[in-house]
């Protein structure tokens, strides 16, 4: 069984690779390149995959996976500069593949029960484009 | 694995209406879907591609070149057009939502290679809304070769 649980956190961000010239970055992110930075209010939808818990009935208890959604992802970054403010993004672009795999590495320890385990984690920047990383990914 | 999925929109019209079928059959099967002058939506295409994150730049493939490919492939055939009479594959193919999705993933994969030359990722899944009440969702596994043959599709039985 998958369960799913949403949250949102606004920071802003800037794509760009230092090594490279204007055009290059230009050529590679588009307007995300400009180097004021720029923001998103960032959707995340995290899955698990596991079963009831025979005595609870549950997953996994809600109340604390919204907790460590709290503490793992959304203080860390709501209201943040991902580049200047939320390690590893000072070295690591933030692209939306990148910041999703980092929610992954936050979480995929936090998530892991007897009966569960962190499936997906899908990182929306917008309305129209997300990042999907799965189980696989972290192998 | 990593998976990124782009949103587009466009407003395309359409008839379901098959000449292998009679006149009553075809209101019968396709309804008011079948109505002589056609009818219109506003599609959302939801395009997937799988495939590494690169370790400098930190993206699968460059979306302006996703862009490009959905736009001169699929959105500037298909936007603000009558299907049935502007769109090649479907002079004889019934535009279904099932066949525009077959049809736009055959046309995207087609010339992948194309617009990722320097990438290994391919196209993992199309969806598509017709409406906000349906969607239609074509997976694309490993092990399906890229090239989705229109002719193969399903055309609705009487």
């Amino acid at each position: 069984m998958f369960i799913t649980r949403k949250a949102e956190f606004s920071a802003s961000h800037v794509c760009r690779v230092n090594s490279l010239s204007e055009q290059e970055n230009f050529d590679l992110y588009g307007e995300e390149s400009h180097p004021s930075g720029h923001g998103h209010n960032y959707v995340l939808e995290v899955t698990l995959e596991g079963d009831p818990d025979p005595v609870t009935g549950m997953v996994m208890d809600l109340k604390e996976l919204k907790e460590i959604l709290e503490r793992e992802v959304i203080q860390p970054m709501d209201h943040r500069f991902l580049n200047f403010e939320v390690p590893p993004f000072d070295k690591v672009v933030p692209t939306t593949g990148n910041v999703a795999r980092e929610i992954w590495r936050r979480l995929d320890a936090k998530l892991r029960g007897a009966h569960f385990h962190l499936a997906k984690v899908r990182l929306f920047e917008g309305p129209d484009l997300y990042v999907d990383v799965m189980k696989e990914a972290a192998a | 694995m990593t998976t990124l999925t782009r949103r587009y929109r466009f407003c395309a019209s359409h008839r379901l209406h098959s000449e292998a079928l009679s006149e009553a059959e075809n209101q019968r099967v396709f309804g008011k879907c079948n109505n002589p002058y056609g009818h219109g939506h506003d599609y959302v295409l939801d395009v997937s591609l799988t495939g590494e994150l690169n370790a400098t730049t930190g993206l699968i493939v460059r979306l302006s070149d996703l862009d490009r490919l959905v736009k001169t492939e699929v959105l500037a055939a298909f936007a603000y057009r009558n299907l049935n009479q502007d769109v090649a594959e479907f002079t004889e193919l019934v535009p279904t939502t099932e066949n525009v999705a077959l049809v736009i993933a055959a046309r995207l994969s087609q010339c992948w290679r194309d617009y990722f030359p320097y990438s290994k990722a391919r196209l993992s899944g199309i969806s598509i809304q017709e409406t906000d009440r349906n969607s239609f969702e074509i997976l694309i596994s490993n092990a399906v070769p890229l090239s989705v043959k229109t002719n193969e599709s399903v055309i609705v039985n009487a």
